[in-house]
């Protein structure tokens, strides 16, 4: 019964829940700019790079795949842990949002870069030769082919790597990166604050269904 | 025109295409046709330069293709428009944003580009539907626009791969006919990569059987169904099943070995040797724009002994049917039949 007894009362949930929900907001936003903006072209490369690509070329695409593999294989936590040294380098600090952001991209960036790669390699062959058959530069099929025609599964992608995002922001709580995490893990696991607890998870839920469903329709909305 | 002379495609110590000799001429519709795994995709990717030939020459209206550097090919790849199986639209542009793609590329102006695609979606009768999206039309739609497409930088060689795969036949047959259209007023060389010998009979002017990356038989498709009995053409101009037995010293396959056969043969045959022939099966058609065709017969009540002479007279090729063991394989319905030369069985 601690537990309810030191519960925050729920009109005052907000005022914590609010600042907490902006500050997930911004992690998210920021590591997903940064994904999308380094994770698009490291696609794009795995991709034409490899033996279906406008440019194969075997040292190149194995080296960033195994690259990219490795961001992906290693749990968040740990990936977390490693790279403080690294943040501290880049962000000069090993707490807080700004250090959160260097481990959530490393994450991200492969993550999506994959993404990005396979919705390329979904498009049928014939589709990525028409642009080379009809004499169009490498550029050319890039843009008008490639990212055109898999624009709905970059989308759907993106959907799904924001969701890990906001996932990841959490375990970032651990480093004091604030958020909904962060406020889930002090207030309602340490402290047993029932209600932050279910704020928490209320909020969580419909965020992640928020994005989920917004990119479901956008998805059917890209495509014909 | 395209001339392809000693083209040879290695992966590795697999060869792919060995040494290919065929050429097209302006206005001409050649296909080529052969078995799965006979080098038909890989000889489309050579023509349109897609995969670089290991050696030998692709010259198109007399330069040589293969020889040139990165840029310069990419500038030759426009005098040869693809047509790709099941047409190959991009799904988020619509049959209009298909057919200017070509255009687009090569940064030609706007109104131009409007104007030229307006041009090719009316010689493919699909101006009607230009502001739809390939997942709105039928599968012959879709070909019209890649035709269209395939045309948008009026090119002089058209290759056609496997365009009317998938397709049914009505709809293979008005594809058929605009590629003929096409060939006859644009005068464009059409190389028709295809496996059902329908197409061939019907469009082609000229024929070049793929097997093992050899060509191993190449003509033209009238010369061919009639001037031979070899296998391309048995499965250009297959016997039709008959209900009877064929076996036996009575029943006899004809083929029309001219171009000038006249129609009324058979009753002429018939009258002069005073025997009479049941028809057990046959299929007889226009070809190149001649008639030819294959018949089995029976002869009733004996058989004469100029009876292979009376047919000759009249430029009918006569054998025993007892010595056609071969012909069984060419025919759609015997189950062991090659399917991708024989076209039906699939």
């Amino acid at each position: 019964m601690i537990a309810l007894a030191t519960a925050t009362p729920w009109s005052q949930v907000s005022t914590l829940l609010l600042p907490a929900l902006g500050q997930t907001a911004a992690m998210v936003g920021i590591v997903m700019s940064i994904v999308v903006a380094l994770g698009l072209p490291l696609g794009v490369l795995i991709f034409n790079t490899s033996p279906r690509g406008l440019a194969p070329h075997l040292t190149v695409h194995a080296s960033v795949s195994w690259i990219a593999n490795l961001g992906r294989s290693l749990p968040f936590l740990v990936l977390m842990a490693t790279v403080i040294p690294f943040s501290q380098l880049v962000v000069g600090t090993t707490i807080g949002i700004k250090a959160a952001i260097i481990p959530m991209s490393l994450a991200g960036i492969p993550f999506f870069a994959r993404l990005v790669e396979n919705a390329i390699r979904e498009i049928p062959r014939a589709r990525l030769d028409v642009g080379i058959a009809a004499g169009a530069g490498k550029l050319q099929v890039i843009r008008k082919i490639q990212l055109t025609e898999a624009l709905p599964g970059i989308v759907a992608g993106l959907a799904l790597n924001v969701i890990a995002m906001i996932e990841y922001s959490a375990i970032a709580g651990a480093i004091g990166a604030g958020g909904l995490g962060y406020l889930a893990v002090n207030y309602g696991y340490e402290q047993f604050d029932g209600h932050i607890m279910i704020s928490c998870i209320v909020v969580l839920v419909a965020i992640v269904q928020i994005v989920q469903f917004t990119g479901d329709r956008l998805v059917r909305s890209l495509s014909h | 025109m395209i001339e392809v002379s000693a083209l040879t495609k290695r992966y590795g110590a697999l060869t792919v295409l060995d040494g290919i000799d065929f050429s097209v001429r302006s206005g001409e519709i050649a296909a080529v046709v052969g078995p799965s795994g006979a080098g038909k995709s890989t000889l489309a990717r050579c023509i349109n330069l897609l995969e670089k030939p290991t050696s030998g020459e692709i010259r198109v209206n007399g330069q040589d293709l293969t020889k040139l550097s990165r840029g310069e090919l990419r500038g030759a790849r426009r005098a040869i428009g693809t047509v790709f199986q099941s047409a190959g639209l991009l799904a988020r542009l619509t049959a209009a944003e298909n057919v200017a793609l070509p255009l687009r590329f090569l940064k030609i102006p706007h109104d131009e580009r409007v104007q030229r695609v307006r041009e090719l979606l009316d010689r493919v009768d699909m101006l009607h539907r230009a502001n739809h999206y390939p997942a709105q039309l039928s599968g012959g739609q879709q070909q019209r626009i890649g035709l269209a497409r395939g045309l948008a930088l009026r090119p002089a060689v058209l290759l056609a791969d496997e365009p009317t795969s998938g397709l049914d036949p009505d709809t293979t047959a008005s594809i058929l006919r605009l590629l003929a259209e096409l060939r006859d007023e644009l005068g464009v060389a059409v190389v028709l990569i295809t496996h059902e010998m329908d197409v061939v009979r019907s469009v082609a002017d000229s024929v070049a059987r793929l097997d093992h990356g050899r060509i191993v038989e190449y003509g033209r498709v009238a010369e061919i169904v009639r001037g031979s009995d070899s296998e391309l053409s048995r499965a250009l101009l297959p016997n039709p099943p008959s209900a009877e037995n064929r076996s036996g010293t009575d029943v006899w396959q004809l083929r029309y070995a001219r171009a000038d056969v006249d129609p009324a043969w058979l009753t002429s045959v018939a009258r002069e040797l005073h025997v009479d022939i049941a028809i057990l099966s046959g299929l007889i058609e226009t070809v190149g724009g001649a008639t030819a065709g294959r018949v089995i017969v029976r002869i009733e009540g004996g058989v004469p002994s100029r009876l292979r002479e009376a047919f000759a007279a009249r430029g009918i090729d006569a054998r025993p049917g007892a010595e056609f063991d071969l012909a069984d394989t060419a025919s759609p319905a015997a189950p062991d039949a090659g399917p991708e030369l024989v076209g039906k069985a699939a």
